[in-house]
């Protein structure tokens, strides 16, 4: 009910579409200028190179697609109807989380096109675009649960999508701080770092368990503390 | 119908309800009466499955807020003052999604469907964008949504505010009718509105129930005749000593206004008291230029319930209108 309410939201306002075109528009840009950019590649760098800016458009666009998942509703005073029912809290969370997933699962499949546009000069690993797009619909699974939650938490869609950039900026950059700090800091930030360590071998083709068992908990823990925080408000 | 005993409910370190405890039979429409803050909404919100109790128990149809709140809300049909309502959706689209959510089948929301938009006279509007309906529609969408499930209490927070006159004579036709399926519970701070419509009034103050019965019941118990102010022809002397030898004045102030003489008098209980009064100071020799009632029984019951408090308010609605 929740899932499907909130699909036909995004399909039935601008903000759904305009994020998808500037999306489509960045990628396909960035596709021409630095993937196949102006010297000779081997088909599998520009792949790589595909695949890792589309790591962060695809973050982008989970943060602006997530941000007025609960949060608007709470603007709007609708979220009473779906407290009023008798949907339970990870039935709502679950529901939300799910449309945002679709709409970002299409968007990362709308952009097949460009790997399938190296096939016309350059011969691609099937395997090597099946882990990107992996790689980049978990990038999506994690990115939009992170969303879900800043915009559970969040009283306007303003803030959710501060929070959720904050949050996810801070997950980005500890790769960076990976690369300065000391053992055994060094191999926490190394390992919660949502890039580079776990998306690096999807870039490069490669599909690890622990980058999926990675991911995955990522999203979890984020729709618990989602579910968990929608329960507490009855409370509060 | 619906069981409440002790229920106390904190935000935070306030308590906005406080050892509250009543019970509501079956279809009966019951007004909850109180000051802006009193802890009306609170207590609809807490029986309405929307907030839990701190302490004390609610039930509905015999299911324990607390124990089974996803059942308690299958049986709540709850509309808050700003009506609910996803804009860019049709009104019958909307319904559709709202008896769904609610728990019920495709096929039961299909059957209902026809019924509610017809009590609430939307004939004409199910299938326009809610965005498009002036706010009176809204509000009778926010209805619809409430009772599209055939709940067994329906919870109305101030479900007139915001509308025009007309608007507000149709308000009250569609909530009386809806008597006929389930209790109706209606949060107001308005008197008249509740006199009108409810059978029974919760009067909350200070997050307490103070009072209840129906509002004749008010009336008696709290012994409030209204109140009336007088233009009287004489002097201020005369007119302080013929109301202070009244046996149907209660109180009164007096006050010089150019010519003539204002009294603000307070009336004893009984019907007759008004009439006594004007033909006591007729008796007195004082010349009557209008006599106009100010406070209603009920309002003085309800000033005499809530104390300070409320005079101010009323005093200051009366100064805006």
């Amino acid at each position: 009910m929740v899932a499907r309410r909130d699909l036909a939201a995004y399909l039935n306002n601008v903000w759904g579409y305009a994020v998808i075109a500037v999306v489509l528009v960045v990628d396909g840009i960035l596709f021409n200028a630095v993937a196949l950019g102006d010297r000779p590649k081997y088909s599998a760098e520009v792949m790589e190179q595909f695949f890792y800016f589309s790591f962060g458009t695809t973050v982008i666009a989970s943060m602006l697609l997530t941000m007025r998942l609960v949060a608007e509703e709470r603007q709007t005073g609708t979220l009473v109807l779906i407290d009023s029912s008798p949907l339970r809290p990870w039935q709502i969370i679950g529901g939300k989380y799910l449309s945002a997933m679709t709409v970002l699962a299409g968007l990362i499949l709308v952009t097949l096109y460009m790997p399938a546009l190296v096939f016309v000069n350059g011969k691609v690993s099937y395997g090597h675009i099946v882990a990107g797009y992996t790689g980049l619909l978990l990038v999506a699974a994690a990115t939009a649960a992170i969303g879900t939650f800043a915009s559970t938490v969040s009283r306007s869609q303003l803030v959710a999508g501060f929070a959720s950039t904050a949050l996810t900026v801070v997950l980005v950059v500890f790769w960076l701080l990976a690369k300065v700090a000391d053992p055994p800091l060094k191999d926490v930030f190394s390992y919660m770092s949502l890039y580079d360590r776990h998306f690096r071998g999807f870039m490069q083709g490669q599909i690890n368990t622990e980058d999926i068992v990675f991911y995955v908990s990522i999203a979890f823990v984020s729709l618990m503390l989602s579910t968990r925080f929608m329960a507490a408000r009855r409370w509060r | 119908m619906i069981e409440v005993e002790g229920l106390t409910r904190y935000y935070g370190d306030f308590a906005a309800v406080q050892d509250a405890s009543f019970s509501i039979g079956e279809r009966e429409i019951v007004g909850f009466l109180g000051l802006n803050g009193a802890g009306k909404s609170t207590i609809l919100k807490v029986i309405a499955g929307l907030l839990m109790p701190s302490a004390g128990t609610v039930r509905v149809g015999g299911v324990d807020a607390l124990e089974d709140p996803d059942t308690l809300r299958t049986k709540i049909g709850f509309l808050p003052e700003e009506p609910p309502l996803y804009r860019e959706m049709q009104v019958r689209e909307f319904l559709r999604w709202a008896g769904q959510a609610k728990g019920c089948s495709a096929k039961e929301v299909d059957a209902e469907l026809p019924k509610v938009i017809e009590l609430c006279d939307l004939g004409t509007m199910q299938h326009k964008v809610i965005d498009e309906l002036s706010h009176g529609y809204r509000k009778r969408v926010g209805i619809a949504q409430a009772i599209i499930h055939r709940p067994e209490v329906v919870i109305l927070d101030e479900p007139i505010s915001g509308l025009d006159p007309q608007q507000i004579v149709e308000m009250r036709k569609v909530v009386r009718s809806l008597k006929e399926r389930a209790t109706v519970l209606i949060s107001s701070h308005i008197l008249t509105e509740v006199a009108v419509t409810c059978d029974r009034v919760l009067v909350i103050h200070g997050g307490r129930i103070v009072a209840t019965g129906s509002t004749d019941e008010l009336a008696e118990q709290q012994g409030g005749g209204g109140s009336v102010t007088l233009s009287l022809r004489g002097t201020v002397d005369a007119v302080k000593e013929a109301l202070s030898s009244s046996d149907a004045v209660t109180d009164f102030e007096v006050d010089e206004d150019e010519a003539l003489v204002r009294a603000d008098v307070t009336l004893a209980d009984g019907e007759r008291a008004r009439d006594e009064l004007v033909a006591h100071v007729v008796a007195a020799g004082l010349g009557v230029f209008a006599v106009a009632d100010t406070v209603s029984e009920l309002e003085q019951a309800f000033l005499q319930l809530t104390r300070g408090d409320a005079k101010a308010t009323l005093a200051k609605e009366e100064k805006a209108s």
